[in-house]
């Protein structure tokens, strides 16, 4: 049942069911007589869901551990303190490992039902945070899904949080790679508008090398890409104050990358000791003025050009 | 499947760029240094990086009567490595699939690779506990499994995925052969001082806690070459073979 017949023409094709590799493939009467055609009701449903929400910013890297959850904090601490009238959302898709909670603070916090759906949990008046992290009964429950259930899940995050009054941002932090998570999330936001994905790195090549794939990807999903963050790129010694690269530009690093494939480059940012202290016990990273938080405001400021202001 | 395997060791995190590829290879370059067959298999479908740690990107994998042949780093024969990677047209294409190729395609590896005589075959894992992990598992529940290093780094957001990942280990009843705790601690190439950037000793005490073997820790280096030399590593390739 596993597998995938390797001449699948596609559910959606004409022949579906109907060419020679559909022959003893389980689904084949589902496929032929044209009900797996049929868009999925839910695309409509999150469609109208985030109809009040502005902007829609994934935050995407196709290797993992280059600090997408990181800097998805950072944004959305940055982006809430600089307006308080503007109301930001995080929504952590990260099923199998969400960081969202931990980054944030909000270790022990629960998500609660309504009427309206699910109520995320609000760091700030103007910040909320919605994770699968919120929903486990203990740290050490581990989510074994395969992509199936994990596509549920993201439809419901996507279509019964109840977001307030509308978002400004909803920031969506993504598991590495380029699969299941990712294409329904794209699937499920095809067609809204102000969609834009930033994607982070590190500077050197086996990091590259896979987030060359993510833009890839972006591409051939039509997803605009707003640029591309350099996370991790010098480290200054605390001791001597002399700067050194931890993860050498083997290959030229993000900006080089950027240019090669055209694609807006945002920024380098470097590593802080004290971010990650900050980041592993949820407190916030920005009050203290630093390197790193230099650079991430710079950024900020640029993802906000993009975005029109605010 | 996987005929001629002697030993089979997963290398898992719940937690991405930890360094699971780097570990793997550089495990499977001490064990060959020590005189062993080695081979890596890298089922990160979509974020193959195998290939490039070993500077084989450009190879080729060919047919042959019992199956797929592996790439070999060198002439003597003694790291076979089978990935992704060497089936891709360009480098820079995007696997784009869903769970259900992604099983097909673990399948297809695990069962029509042609090891030959190895006596370490390493499985280098993407992050998480999804599609791959279960179907690997599944997979190896008919082979002989020796069991699974897990990797992390100190930091808490990485400890926090790795136990995730225990209990995938215990759920489906694979053996985990220890935890290594890896970028733990930078040496400043120009003062010498060392920094412990992502924190430290986390490992350690995930592995009291979680009642786990602690294998050791694997210092942050710019220069991966130097890795296979170090102490610790050393320490961890002789506990992996004598247990």
């Amino acid at each position: 049942m596993d597998s995938v017949p390797e001449h699948c023409p596609g559910t959606e094709s004409e022949s579906a069911g109907k060419v020679s590799a559909c022959q003893g493939c389980p689904n084949q009467s589902i496929c032929s007589s044209g009900a797996a055609k049929s868009v999925d009701p839910g695309i409509e449903l999150v469609k109208s869901h985030l109809s009040n929400v502005k902007h829609k910013v994934l935050v995407l890297s196709g290797k993992g551990g280059v600090g997408k959850s990181t800097f998805t904090n950072l944004l959305a601490r940055v982006l809430a303190k600089s307006n308080e009238s503007v109301d930001v959302g995080v929504l952590d898709l990260d099923i199998c490992g969400p960081s969202m909670p931990r980054m944030m603070g909000l270790l022990n916090e629960q998500v609660h039902q309504s009427a309206s759906g699910w109520s995320p949990v609000f760091l700030e008046e103007n910040l909320s945070v919605m994770s699968i992290g919120f929903l486990l009964n203990s740290p050490d429950d581990a989510v074994i899904w395969r992509g199936p259930k994990k596509n549920t899940m993201i439809r419901q995050f996507l279509s019964e949080v109840d977001w307030g009054n509308g978002l400004e941002y909803l920031l969506i932090d993504t598991p590495p790679g380029t699969s299941d998570e990712h294409l329904s999330l794209v699937q499920y936001l095809k067609g809204l508008p102000d969609i834009g994905a930033i994607v982070v790195t590190t500077p050197q090549e086996v990091s590259l090398l896979d987030v060359r794939k993510e833009i890839d990807f972006c591409r051939k999903v039509n997803i605009p890409i707003i640029g591309v963050v350099e996370n991790m790129a010098t480290f200054v010694c605390p001791k001597c104050t002399k700067p050194s690269e931890i993860f050498p530009k083997d290959s030229g690093g993000a900006e080089k990358m950027c240019a090669e494939l055209s694609v807006p480059f945002l920024g380098s940012v470097p590593i802080d000791p004290l971010v990650t202290r900050h980041c592993d016990e949820g407190t916030s990273a920005i009050d203290t003025p630093s390197a790193c938080v230099d650079a991430i405001q710079q950024i900020v400021q640029k993802i906000q050009q993009y975005t029109g202001g605010h | 499947m996987l005929d001629g395997v002697k030993h089979v060791i997963l290398v898992l995190s719940g937690k991405g760029g930890v360094g699971k590829s780097t570990v793997s290879t550089q495990l499977a370059l001490g064990l060959k240094d020590k005189g062993f067959k080695v081979g890596i298999l890298d089922i990160d479908l979509c974020g193959p990086s195998v290939p490039h740690l070993l500077n084989i990107e450009n190879s080729d994998v060919h047919q042959c009567p019992e199956g797929w042949v592996p790439v070999y780093t060198d002439a003597s024969q003694t790291l076979a490595v089978m990935s992704i990677g060497f089936l891709l047209k360009n480098r820079d294409d995007a696997i784009i699939w869903r769970g259900p190729k992604k099983t097909a395609m673990i399948r297809q590896i695990i069962n029509d690779v042609c090891w030959k005589d190895v006596d370490y075959l390493i499985i280098d894992t993407p992050p998480g506990t999804s599609d791959e992990h279960i179907t690997v598992m599944e997979c190896l529940r008919e082979v002989q499994c020796d069991g699974a290093v897990l990797v992390t780094t100190p930091q808490a957001v990485s400890i926090e995925d790795v136990r995730k990942e225990i209990t995938f280990c215990k759920k489906t009843n694979i053996k985990i052969l220890g935890l290594i705790e890896n970028m733990s601690g930078y040496t400043c190439p120009h003062c010498k001082e060392c920094s412990n950037i992502f924190s430290s000793g986390g490992g350690k005490s995930l592995a009291e806690y979680a009642e786990i073997p602690y294998l050791g820790s694997l210092p942050l280096v710019s220069n991966k070459q130097d890795i296979i030399q170090l102490d610790s590593m050393q320490s961890i390739l002789t506990r992996l073979t004598t247990h």
